[in-house]
């Protein structure tokens, strides 16, 4: 869907789902997503619809995902490093110790 | 110049629950609204139907507070079946935590009091192993808590919203940025009142403007002293359902998002938000729930209570002006149910329940004999 202007080297690794995805230095998480062809970025906490950056600078909270086992975390406002773990953000977050949610992790 | 039946003064959750219950006695309605600029409880409030710690010291109020519990669950339904707008009344019981022992021993004397004073409404102590049973989440720090098997919580905006709906679905006209500023008439023929340049009559009226009243009340010789208090409030991001209990400190909506908040200041009319009150509030809440280090806060904001000087309502006819009532309260949501389905029909017959003599503020004026 999105095709990057320019055709410089994308040498910062790290990953989606545990797939592997490659991003520019200074990439935010959502701009690496987006160029990777991903279209779904998480799921809503109320009708469980499926979501993707809308605003791209902070304001929608449409791009939220899980980086690094925190959840929540705007991806538009998050600039890639190498290694991250990033992760679809399902429904609403858990409570940090809410047994159920660990379970279901 | 249009005239009305009953014409309510001030369209927030008390003026907002009498005029529909007039309306739905088949009454012509109006409810005059003030615009934006006004000070508006009802739209920045907790949302709890709280009964437990009501009416300690005046049990009438006790009474009252806890037969509102008992109607909501009507006003609810027929709210829904009027306008297809649930207020996600849920009614699960309400915890009131308690973080050491002194408070543990206030809170149960405070509980054995009411219990004394007004009959039981079921209210009683959880040490900390049935409150954990209860509560998973609930933090280390807190070592028990009162319950009161009918509190509840509801959604404040959606039931404003509610009222005002099927107020219109009976015909009634909501008319808002009416600020009225004059109110004549009152000798046995009718009212007369003034917003701007328009002018409405009415046989019956009801000054429930919030802190607007104090300056309305006097124009029909009624006394309706009421200052504000300023509570701040902190909302997080939705959460996955962890909190079903109402509770005085912490609830979480039907939809996730969690409501933090028991701040009391004495301001006057500022309606802002400090940073110190929202780390106190957050702080203190920390200590309840843990596991709400990491939610993410996406909306804060401050309102002002609507306090007479003792707490208690006040619900009174006017001696000088027959068929003008006075009606204000500082729990508009909890007390919606009854002031809905009993206080709006006993108005509309032309006196107050029985009993209610103990509202007056009359209270306020004791002579030194
Ligand atoms: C922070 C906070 C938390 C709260 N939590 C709870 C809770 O958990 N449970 C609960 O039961 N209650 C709670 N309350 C209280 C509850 O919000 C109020 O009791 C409720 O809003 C009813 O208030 P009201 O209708 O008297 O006043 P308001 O809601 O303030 O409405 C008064 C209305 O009168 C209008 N008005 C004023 N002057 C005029 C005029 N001259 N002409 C025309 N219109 C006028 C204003 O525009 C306004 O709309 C809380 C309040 C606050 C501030
Ligand atoms: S895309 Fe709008 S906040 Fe990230």
């Amino acid at each position: 869907m999105f095709r990057r202007l320019e055709d410089a080297r994308a040498d910062i690794s790290f990953s989606f789902e545990g797939r592997e995805v490659t991003a520019r230095p200074g990439d935010s998480v959502a701009a690496a997503l987006l160029a990777a062809g991903l279209r779904s970025f998480r799921a809503t906490p109320v009708s469980g619809a499926p979501r993707a950056p809308w605003c791209m600078m902070g304001a929608c909270f449409d791009c939220l995902v899980e980086i690094d086992g925190v959840a929540s975390r705007q991806a538009c406002m998050t600039q890639v490093a190498p290694g991250m773990r990033v992760r679809r953000q399902r429904g609403a977050k858990a409570l940090e110790s809410d047994p159920a949610a660990e379970t279901a992790a | 110049m249009k005239a009305y039946d009953l014409i309510v003064i001030g369209g927030g959750l008390v003026g907002g629950a009498i005029a529909w219950g007039a309306a739905r006695q088949g009454a012509s309605v109006a409810l005059l609204d003030e615009g934006d600029v006004a000070y508006r409880a009802a739209r920045g409030n907790f949302g709890l139907v709280w009964v437990q710690s009501k009416g300690a010291g005046m049990p009438p109020y006790a009474h009252w507070s806890r037969r509102s519990s008992e109607v909501w669950p009507q006003l609810a339904a027929a709210l829904l079946q009027a306008t297809e707008l649930d207020v996600a009344l849920r009614q699960p019981g309400g915890l009131h935590f308690c973080l050491n022992d002194a408070e543990l021993e206030a809170r149960a004397e405070m509980i054995q009091r009411m219990h004394n004073e007004s009959g039981g409404s079921g209210t009683r102590m959880v040490g900390r192993a049935e409150m954990k049973a209860m509560v998973p989440a609930i933090g280390d720090g807190v070592v028990g808590a009162s319950y009161c098997p009918i509190d509840g919580h509801a959604n404040p905006l959606k039931l404003l919203r509610a009222l005002h709906a099927a107020l219109l679905k009976l015909g009634g006209a909501y008319l808002p940025g009416r600020t009225v500023d004059a109110i004549a008439g009152g000798e046995g023929g009718g009212f007369t009142l003034q917003a701007g340049a328009e002018r409405f009559a009415c046989a019956k009226l009801v000054i429930a403007a919030g802190l607007g009243s104090r300056k309305l009340a006097p124009m029909v010789g009624l006394d309706m002293p009421v200052t504000p208090l300023r509570g701040q409030i902190i909302v997080t991001e939705r959460m996955r359902p962890f909190l079903d209990y109402a509770t005085h400190v912490v609830r979480q909506t039907d939809e996730g998002s969690v409501l933090l908040g028991d701040s009391q200041e004495d301001v006057g009319f500022d309606n802002g938000t400090t940073v110190p009150v929202m780390q106190d509030i957050a702080a203190r809440n920390l200590v309840m729930f843990p596991g709400l280090k990491d939610a993410n806060i996406v909306r804060v904001w401050g309102a002002l209570r609507v306090m007479t000087p003792d707490g208690y309502p006040i619900y009174e006819q006017s001696r000088t002006h027959p068929g003008a009532f006075a009606a204000t309260c500082h729990s508009g949501v909890t007390l919606a149910g009854a002031h809905a389905l009993e206080l709006a029909p006993a108005i509309l017959a032309g006196a107050l329940p029985s009993g209610f003599d103990v509202f007056s503020s009359r209270r306020f004026h004791v002579q030194a004999a």
